[in-house]
């Protein structure tokens, strides 16, 4: 792992955007919550973005739309490879990676939360049916276990992680918000570095510990989010319409 | 029933606006749905589905990014950005809907809890193969979850027009393109016809109105099996 700055204090993990920013870098290994940008940190995303980080290797579930979620550090060309389940939603991820400019490998959806996962809670990897006979085979070994043929599917970390909550506590305690869940509880957890956005931050206490998704000890700092700064798909389409 | 030769390349297209062509593929799939069934709906034409499914016949919606449950896009202005679907269309909560991460989603979809999907078809073979997420040197897009829902789903329905856009059958004796998942489709529906997998081979089960067996027979490319007479729909 490589060096870092220095981390705040466990009893108080939230921090100026711009503290959590020290933590890019080029040619980082960054792994990020969201489907189809629902979900994904926007203000961190932003920050990334203008702080000029690039030569990124990304993981996540998709590359998000052109102008939503992850979409803009490829179409602002900051992505040297990524791993994830589809890039059909964004056509300039697809370009790049037709020109040769993007690497990118597929992983199926559930495998790919699974190896995060796996990654998150100190695993190896996982052993997975879904993908035999076909090309999610390729490269891939396999192993016979009680009769059942399966694929081993390595565990994934990152150097930095960046998740979206709905919520989060100076400890770094999360809970999600709808639809906006999807990858950001594992994927939380898979980071050697892990940094909430949240769009409330709410005082130790506040939050019920049974609803408590992601448990502090995952997180290394919390960052104030100021919300979604682009319009949604739908949303696009209606004022089409 | 009388087995009949595929006829390759055909007659083109098979007429009718787009539109209307989706609708009517939705329209019929929408009736292969159980009531009291937990069932996902692909992006893309698949989601139309929905939209012909009563509402008070107890069918759970699973969205795969996380979420049992859903209904019926809410009117404009109540869109939530964080409550959408697969294909990140607004939806809404029905009463006893649960949120979860996607390990969860996919948990419950490997695990065999998901009574039916409905996906979208680039190729299916006569065997039942799906190949639904690539066209190499094309279009590639990533199998997304794809491959989880068409190997693990308990029963998978294949909805695709009947032909390509250059009139190619899409149901064939083997896939071309890279596969989804093998064996895995146990009924296509297209604007044209109802077609079973069976171990036997395709059997067709039902014809579209003012089309004839002759016709779908020429558009498929694959043997198809005809009980006398087929059923229309």
């Amino acid at each position: 792992m490589n060096a870092h700055p220095p981390l705040p204090p466990r009893e108080n993990k939230v921090v100026p955007l711009a503290r959590a920013l020290e933590f890019f870098h080029d040619g980082m290994t960054l792994m990020y919550g969201g489907f189809g940008g629902i979900g994904t940190p926007p203000t961190l995303t932003k920050g990334i973005l203008e702080k000029g980080v690039t030569n990124l290797s990304l993981i996540g579930n998709d590359a998000g739309f052109p102008e939503v979620g992850p979409g803009p550090l490829f179409v602002n060309h900051r992505v040297r490879r990524l791993l994830a389940s589809h890039i059909g939603s964004n056509p300039i991820a697809g370009d790049q990676m037709s020109r040769g400019e993007l690497e990118v490998e597929f992983s199926p959806q559930g495998t790919l939360a699974e190896r995060i996962r796996a990654g998150g809670v100190g695993l190896g990897g996982v052993l997975v049916d879904v993908g035999l006979g076909t090309v999610a085979e390729t490269g891939k070994t396999t192993l016979e276990l009680e009769g059942r043929t399966f694929l081993v599917e390595p565990a994934l970390t990152a150097e930095v992680a960046i998740v979206y909550a709905a919520k989060a506590d100076a400890l770094g305690n999360l809970v999600f918000d709808k639809t906006a869940r999807n990858f950001n509880p594992f994927v939380a957890m898979a980071g050697d570095i892990t940094i909430a956005e949240a769009d409330e931050i709410v005082p130790i206490g506040a939050l019920d510990p049974e609803c408590i998704v992601t448990p502090g000890i995952f997180v290394d700092m919390v960052v104030q989010s100021e919300g979604i700064h682009w319009t949604w798909v739908w949303e696009q389409r209606k004022e089409q319409a | 029933m009388s087995a009949r030769a595929p006829r390759p390349g055909g007659v083109v297209g098979t007429g009718g606006d787009p539109a209307d062509v989706r609708r009517r593929i939705a329209e019929r799939a929408a009736r292969e749905i159980v009531p009291g069934t937990v069932v996902n709906l692909g992006i893309g034409v698949p989601t139309l589905v929905a939209d012909f499914v009563p509402h008070d016949i107890g069918v759970i919606f699973q969205a795969e990014n996380g979420m049992l449950g859903y209904g019926a896009a809410p009117p404009p202005g109540h869109e939530n950005g964080h409550l959408t679907n697969a294909g990140g269309l607004p939806v809404s909560e029905t009463p006893g809907a649960s949120y979860f991460d996607s390990t969860v989603a996919f948990g419950m979809i490997r695990r065999g809890r998901l009574d039916m999907t409905i996906l979208g078809a680039l190729q299916v073979s006569a065997r039942g193969d799906l190949a639904n997420w690539l066209v190499p040197g094309r279009r590639v897009p990533g199998m997304g979850g794809a491959m989880e829902l068409a190997q693990k789903a308990r029963r998978v329905v294949a909805i695709t027009t009947h032909t390509s856009k250059d009139g190619e059958p899409k149901i064939v004796t083997e896939c071309t393109l890279p596969l989804t998942a093998e064996r895995c489709v146990h009924l296509i529906v297209t604007e044209l016809a109802v077609i079973e997998v069976t171990p036997e081979g395709l059997v067709l089960k039902e014809v579209a109105q003012g089309h004839s067996v002759n016709e779908v027979a020429a558009l498929t490319g694959a043997p198809l099996l005809v009980p006398d007479p087929p059923g229309v729909f």
